[in-house]
């Protein structure tokens, strides 16, 4: 319990390891602390930034994702109809061509009556000279009476 | 002790086994005489201090340079604890940051420092005085190694922290400003008052520098003395009779074992108290009254 010189020696040794403290063991741990600090901070922000960016993209592909089915519904709408319009052209020609085969087939009709007519007509007057020169054998000139042949060929 | 009293006659006494383990390593080789002899230096207190002091700057000097802002590793992590942790009292008690630069090193240092110094009461109280008497070969060598049981170990820290407290007085306040609140606070700016003013004032710090160094010297100075007094009763093992001596034994191990351990919450309380203080009074230096 006696005071000796001891207490300057330990007065500079105090002083001696502070210094050194302050000189080689604070400061590379403080900055190595605040560098960490400061690389939390931006993986903070750049998780705030990453989660931003997700719900932008989240909403664009929502979007996206909308427009397609939009689209998607205009293009199967549009195509039903361009469907029922062809179907209904189809028929508009399928109709007109039955028609046109129909009017074909009535010309033909009716030419074949015609000629057919006209062959009647040919044949009756035939008959009808043959029948009237078995008639008038004896007194009637085919020659001499041909113009009152033909004109009852005409009137047939 | 009436019973270690009773060794053969070439065995210390217990008061004897004391006072020789009180005994400084000193420059005269034998106990100092007088108070205070400043033509006397305790080797052992130098020695030891100087150790720990290295032992303490040298692991924190370890780890600080391989220290790395990524993912630190168990050694850089206990490290960086301590410096937050002296680093935030030193925030709410030191308000400029200058300073700040010098004192809470400085206060990591004494925290290290004297938790070092207090922890070489947890080595065996006879260990290294032992091996110190059979290296130099001379049964009678002194050898404490403790130096916060040293007033001097302690004073000489206290009395390093009122020189900062000095220094950041006139460096704070200007020499003129620090006479001037000297002469005026506490008690208030009147002629009467100067002489009252000042006494006030050296007595705070005289109070201040010798409680800080007293406190710390107390507390370890009455943990070793309690080491060696459980020691002496497990040394009486060998001399007593009859059912005493296995009884003194268990005694050793149990007073022993519980001493020890609450002695490490002293060692780290009067470790922290002290740099605290020693944060306290500087911070105290930096405010004007």
């Amino acid at each position: 319990m006696n005071l000796n010189a001891t207490l300057f020696a330990q007065i500079a040794v105090f002083f001696i390891l502070a210094w050194f403290t302050m000189k080689f063991v604070w400061p590379p741990v403080m900055k190595a602390l605040d560098e960490r600090a400061s690389k939390i901070a931006d993986g903070l922000a750049a998780a705030e930034r990453g989660r931003q960016s997700l719900d932008l993209a989240a909403k664009h592909s929502a979007e996206v994702v909308r427009e397609g089915k939009d689209k998607g519904a205009e293009i199967i709408a549009h195509a039903e109809q361009r469907a029922l319009q062809m179907i209904e052209e189809a028929k508009a020609q399928a109709r007109r061509e039955a028609e046109l085969v129909v009017a074909g087939a009535k010309a033909e009709i009716e030419q074949e009556a015609v000629r057919v007519k006209e062959s009647l007509r040919e044949r009756v007057a035939e008959l009808a000279v043959a029948g009237a020169e078995k008639i008038l054998r004896r007194e009637v000139d085919a020659k001499a009476h041909a113009d009152i042949l033909a004109a009852i060929k005409q009137d047939l | 002790m009436a019973i270690a009293h009773e060794a053969a006659a070439n065995a210390p006494s217990a008061g004897e086994y004391v006072v020789h383990h009180l005994t400084q390593l000193n420059t005269t080789g034998h106990a100092q005489t007088s108070i205070v002899d400043f033509s006397v230096i305790n080797l052992d207190t130098i020695f030891f201090s100087v150790a720990m002091g290295l032992l303490g700057l040298f692991l924190m000097l370890w780890v600080a340079r391989r220290v790395t802002a990524g993912v630190p590793g168990r050694g850089q992590a206990a490290l960086e604890i301590l410096i937050e942790f002296v680093a935030n009292q030193a925030n709410s008690i030191i308000h400029s940051k200058e300073s700040r630069r010098f004192v809470a090193p400085l206060g990591l240092t004494v925290f290290v420092w004297i938790f070092l110094m207090n922890s070489m009461d947890f080595l065996p109280v006879d260990l290294l005085p032992s091996v110190w008497q059979w290296a130099t070969g001379n049964p009678h060598a002194f050898l404490r190694v403790v130096p916060t049981a040293d007033l001097n170990g302690t004073l000489g820290m206290s009395i390093s922290v009122l020189l900062l407290c000095i220094w950041y007085n006139i460096k704070i306040k200007g020499l003129g400003g620090w006479l001037h609140e000297l002469f005026t606070a506490p008690f208030g700016n009147h002629p009467l008052l100067y002489l009252p003013n000042f006494l006030m004032q050296m007595i705070e710090f005289l109070a201040k520098t010798v409680s800080h160094g007293m406190r710390l010297f107390g507390n370890m100075y009455a943990g070793e003395l309690l080491f060696m007094l459980i020691a002496l009763m497990g040394a009486a093992y060998g001399t007593s009779v009859g059912a005493t001596g296995p009884v003194l034994w268990i005694g050793h191990v149990i007073a022993g074992t519980a001493w020890a351990i609450f002695h490490i919450l002293i060692v780290l309380l009067q470790a922290f108290i002290f740099m605290m203080l020693a944060l306290v009074y500087i911070g105290q230096a930096h405010e004007s009254h």
